[in-house]
């Protein structure tokens, strides 16, 4: 759905996207992950044909992006880092217009206006000037205008910035809604936030793409040892944590009590060792109740940055599925 | 066209969704109105003692009244449209809306046609003062309606000249001041250009002279409705809307 080859941006010495490749399937969530500056703001105006490249191609529905820029806007719906709203209209009016400017049909303009009202939830303010609106609530405007023809692709360019926690969340919920029906990038420094909505990952580092895989792959990756945490009632703390370290493949143990009066411990299992059967087993039978067993993985934060440590590192765009 | 006029619409809303629209047209209804009347009232008194003279010759309401409003007229014209065309761009690059338009399945030309014709709009709504004013001539006299109708024919040609001036000059800034203030400078310039005249006969003086927007207006005003300054017009308004859409263009590679 989305094909990106070669693309490099300069503006004028600086160089804000140097020579990225990537591919988006149709019905994905892709987050674009980065610091400030590392170039997903650019790489998205290209994709909306806001900028044109410098060198290389993007393509979206199979559709150029430089040789025909309306039929590839046709096929996008874009929420830039600040919503595009005009603060002295009502949300309905600024959904008719826009939805006039996507050009639906007249006679089909207060349906789909609805239709993106209720799905953005935001139906109840429709006479609202957005300039009396809060962030939030902009927020779903701009996600409103966005989708209000359909597009096959999204492409959303920190849809959470400067939200409160709630409203992230909700956020996240209407974009996680949108996925079954549209192809998404979604451009963003908050990890978790890629990690609860986005199928595929890619990492770009000043300009350059460091790594794109799944989120399960990018944890499987960063270390081959297991973290697992599990919660044991009737035992001491003490003696859970020696008969732990007698596991075979356990490398270290780290026990304590809870408020409730269970143990709780966390266990890093030894390279390329699948520790948990074991685990549980020791647990069983030493008699002892096991309330709770879950593997944890390093966080995306950990991955992203030991990905971007060295700043200016040579490019490895890999995927592996 | 559709898209023209969906951007001209929207334009036109937020003209009177804010109140500059409203300051606008007090302020030319207020200084023409003002203008207006004065120049009545000097007429009235003049017929009255051109007639105790013995004067037989009626005055020409056209030539002492309405001709001289048309001056004046666009003169307060040139001095208020950078306030309609101040905001055209420049607020668009300021809060980000602007990428919405480019974004969007539109033409760059359609962007400018729309915002252009919003803008025009605007203009015909403050001029329409000057045309309630000037029918209260019909009332109490018989003044020739077709000077009237070139005056604001030529109202409207050099208000679309100033007006794509204006609109090129926003797409420059995102800060509508600066805009204003340079559309402002421009007009003046463009203005006083036929100064030249007065002093130097020499070709160059007159290609200066030329290119003065209120040279060209005059004709209108006595009624003259003449191809070259039709031409002038129209040349104009287009040299304003082709730099309009392609700093529009220019917009994508200097962002």
């Amino acid at each position: 759905m989305i094909k990106v080859e070669g693309l490099t941006k300069r503006y004028a010495r600086h160089v804000a996207v140097n020579n990225i490749s990537f591919e988006v399937g149709k019905g994905e969530i892709v987050g674009f992950l980065g610091k400030n500056g590392a170039g997903k703001t650019t790489t998205m105006r290209v994709l909306t044909c806001f900028l044109p490249p410098t060198a290389g191609k993007a393509s979206v529905a199979g559709f150029d992006c430089v040789e025909q820029p309306i039929d590839v806007k046709k096929n996008i719906g874009y929420l830039p880092e600040t919503p595009p709203v005009y603060p002295d209209m009502s949300i309905q009016d600024y959904l008719a217009f826009v939805a006039q400017l996507k050009g639906i049909a007249s006679a089909e303009i207060p349906k789909r206006v609805n239709e993106v009202m209720e799905r953005t939830s935001i139906g109840d303010r429709r006479a609202t000037l957005i300039g009396k609106l809060s962030k939030g609530f902009r927020q779903r405007v701009g996600i409103a205008q966005a989708i209000i023809h359909n597009p096959p692709v999204l492409i959303l360019d920190e849809p959470t910035s400067g939200l409160d926690p709630q409203q992230q969340k909700d956020a996240r919920e209407l974009i996680a809604s949108l996925s079954g029906d549209h192809t998404i990038i979604l451009s963003t420094h908050i990890l978790s936030e890629v990690e609860q909505s986005c199928s595929k990952v890619i990492i770009i580092n000043a300009g350059e793409i460091i790594t794109m895989d799944t989120v399960e792959n990018l944890h499987k990756r960063r270390s081959g040892t297991e973290m697992v945490t599990l919660e044991v009632g009737g035992a001491t703390a003490q003696a859970v944590r020696q008969k732990m370290e007698e596991v075979r493949g356990v490398a270290r143990v780290v026990a304590s009590t809870n408020s409730a009066g269970a143990v709780t411990l966390e266990v890093e299992g030894m390279e390329n060792f699948l520790v948990r059967p074991e685990l549980a087993k020791a647990v069983v039978q030493s008699g002892w109740s096991l309330l709770e067993m879950r593997t944890v993985g390093a966080s995306l934060e950990e991955i992203f940055l030991d990905l971007t440590k060295a700043e200016k590192k040579a490019p490895v765009a890999e995927e592996s599925k | 066209m559709r898209n023209i006029f969906t951007i001209c619409g929207k334009e036109v809303k937020s003209y009177f969704a804010s109140p500059i629209a409203y300051l606008l047209m007090s302020l030319f209804g207020i200084i023409f109105g003002f203008m207006f009347f004065s120049t009545t009232a000097y007429f009235v008194k003049m017929g009255l003692q051109s007639q105790m003279m013995g004067r037989q010759q009626p005055m020409s309401v056209n030539e002492f009244v309405i001709q001289g409003l048309f001056g004046n007229a666009s003169v307060i014209c040139l001095f208020l449209i950078p306030l309609i065309s101040m905001r055209l761009f420049a607020e668009e690059k300021r809060s980000g809306t602007i990428e919405l338009l480019m974004t969007s399945p539109l033409h760059d030309w359609e962007i400018t046609m729309g915002k252009w014709l919003g803008a025009m709009v605007m203009y015909l709504c403050m001029i329409l003062i000057a045309a309630a004013d000037i029918s209260l001539l019909f009332a109490w006299g018989t003044p020739d309606w077709r000077p009237i109708a070139t005056g604001f024919l030529g109202l409207i040609f050099q208000g679309g000249t100033v007006l794509a001036i204006g609109t090129f000059i926003s797409t420059l800034t995102k800060n509508q001041i600066v805009a204003a203030a340079a559309t402002f400078t421009t007009n003046l310039l463009l203005w006083v250009l036929s100064w030249v005249s007065a002093y130097n006969d020499a070709a160059w003086g007159k290609v200066v002279a030329y290119c003065s927007i209120l040279t060209h207006f005059e004709p209108f005003s006595r009624g003259i409705v003449d191809t070259k300054d039709v031409v002038f017009y129209a040349s104009a308004i287009f040299l304003g809307l082709f730099l309009t859409t392609r700093s529009i263009e220019s917009m994508r590679w200097r962002a």
